[in-house]
């Protein structure tokens, strides 16, 4: 039985019909044609379809419309419109951190969650953050590189 | 009731699960993969992730007690939370899954690798179970019947895990997965000591994912107590004996039976010879 479920999306008021338990990638995808955020396994497993829910990252695949009712949702395309979006950018096309590309939203989406609560990391921390995004093209060396790069350049500003 | 409920309180989640039977759907991180995708849900749905009750951490007497829809994220940040348990959930998952996982899911899935059990149940927590009527404390290590069998009568609801504080126990905690995130265990190996003047007054030991429920010996552990200090080669082949009775592996797509016989004695042997004095 649908629902109507209210949420705020990259910073906008979202309202709509939906069955309750309907995942929160389908909703974002589908009805909201924010086509940034992939499906690449759908359990959890990948962190394609990471976004953040109250600022914290979450594997959308797994969040059903109910938990997302009342929160703030951040995609990739909301986190576009951010300076520190516009830094891990030029950090992952200078290391080369991006070759397909399919996992470098989710990608993004983890490093944004890791510098908003600790913008020095350590290496370790940034393996950590980023454990639960898979790279099928290998580029984690140059991945890492690139937000360790960003967390450096972003303490100098 | 039908397609999914969001009770306000947990007087009303008791009561409705009273009523008639529904699945309870918490962080979602296993259901949703198991339903995510398809529809109608077979059944009702309650949804209980955010009632306050069951959300709260906090110290009572000599105990924590952790609300059963706490996240693992929420446990690995409080500052309650004593660092043996932490080890575990630190090596659960992966961030995004930690963040909405809760502890309450990962008992209440009753997989026999599920990693918060053996370390809940080598520290004798406890947990409250409630129904609509009536409240129940059960050790954490009876939890688990069977695979996927919690012990759950009609209408109760997991809603909190009371955690002794006391002692402050030396802890060793070994996972062995293919990988440091997103992978479940083969085995999972918990050990604590409770030393005084450098020598062991207290030990528990605790494997997960070797048997259909978590492998804890009371005599085993009185057994290594009273086996003198250090112990010999042959105590500590005697005791490796006594636990191999108790394991019973299985082969399956994670692991192969003697894998997990062979690394879980071995983990053993390793903490008797040199882990406990360290």
């Amino acid at each position: 039985m649908d629902e109507t479920i209210s949420f705020v999306l990259n910073g906008k008021p979202a309202s709509l019909r939906t069955d309750p338990l309907r995942r929160l990638l389908d909703i974002l995808r589908e009805d909201f044609a924010l086509t940034g955020t992939k499906e690449g396994c759908g359990q959890g497993e990948c962190g394609a379809c990471a976004v953040l829910l109250d600022g914290q990252l979450v594997n959308s695949c797994l969040v059903p419309a109910i938990a997302v009712s009342g929160k703030q949702v951040l995609t990739i395309e909301g986190f576009r419109a951010t300076p520190r979006y516009a830094l891990l950018r030029a950090c992952f096309e200078q290391a080369g951190a991006v070759q397909c590309g399919f996992c470098t939203p989710g990608m993004l989406m983890a490093a944004e969650a890791l510098l908003r609560r600790n913008p020095a990391p350590t290496q370790d921390e940034i393996r950590t953050a980023l454990s639960g995004n898979l790279c099928r093209c290998t580029g984690y060396a140059a991945i890492l590189k690139a937000v360790e790069t960003a967390a450096k350049e972003g303490m100098e500003r | 009731m039908t397609g999914c409920c969001r009770p306000e309180t947990l007087e009303d989640a008791l009561s409705i699960l009273s009523r008639q039977g529904a699945q309870v759907l918490a962080g979602g991180t296993d259901w949703m993969v198991k339903h995510g995708q398809q529809g109608p849900h077979g059944g009702p749905v309650l949804y209980i992730a955010e009632l306050a009750e069951l959300r709260q951490i906090a110290v009572h007497g000599g105990e924590i007690h952790i609300g059963a829809a706490c996240t693992l994220t929420e446990l690995l940040e409080s500052p309650l939370v004593p660092d043996c348990l932490k080890q575990p959930l630190a090596q659960m998952a992966s961030p995004a899954i930690r963040n909405i996982a809760t502890i309450g899911g990962n008992l209440c899935n009753a997989s026999p690798a599920a990693d918060a059990l053996p370390m809940l149940s080598a520290m004798d927590a406890m947990l409250s179970l409630r129904s609509h009527k009536a409240e129940e404390r059960l050790p954490a290590e009876d939890f688990l019947l069977a695979p996927g069998k919690p012990r759950l009568a009609q209408g109760q609801l997991l809603v909190e895990i009371h955690v002794p504080l006391s002692p402050k126990w030396d802890c060793v905690y070994r996972k062995v997965g293919l990988r440091r995130a997103n992978s479940l265990s083969k085995v999972s190996f918990c050990a604590l000591s409770d030393k005084k003047a450098g020598y062991v007054q207290d030990v528990r030991i605790a494997f997960g994912a070797v048997a259909p429920r978590v492998v804890r010996s009371r005599e085993a552990e009185k057994r290594i107590l009273s086996s003198g200090h250090p112990l010999t080669d042959d105590q500590i082949q005697a005791i490796a004996a006594e636990y191999g009775k108790l394991l019973k592996p299985i082969d399956d797509a994670r692991s192969s039976r003697a894998y997990r016989r062979e690394v879980s004695l071995r983990l053993l042997k390793w903490y008797l010879r040199e882990g406990m004095n360290a």
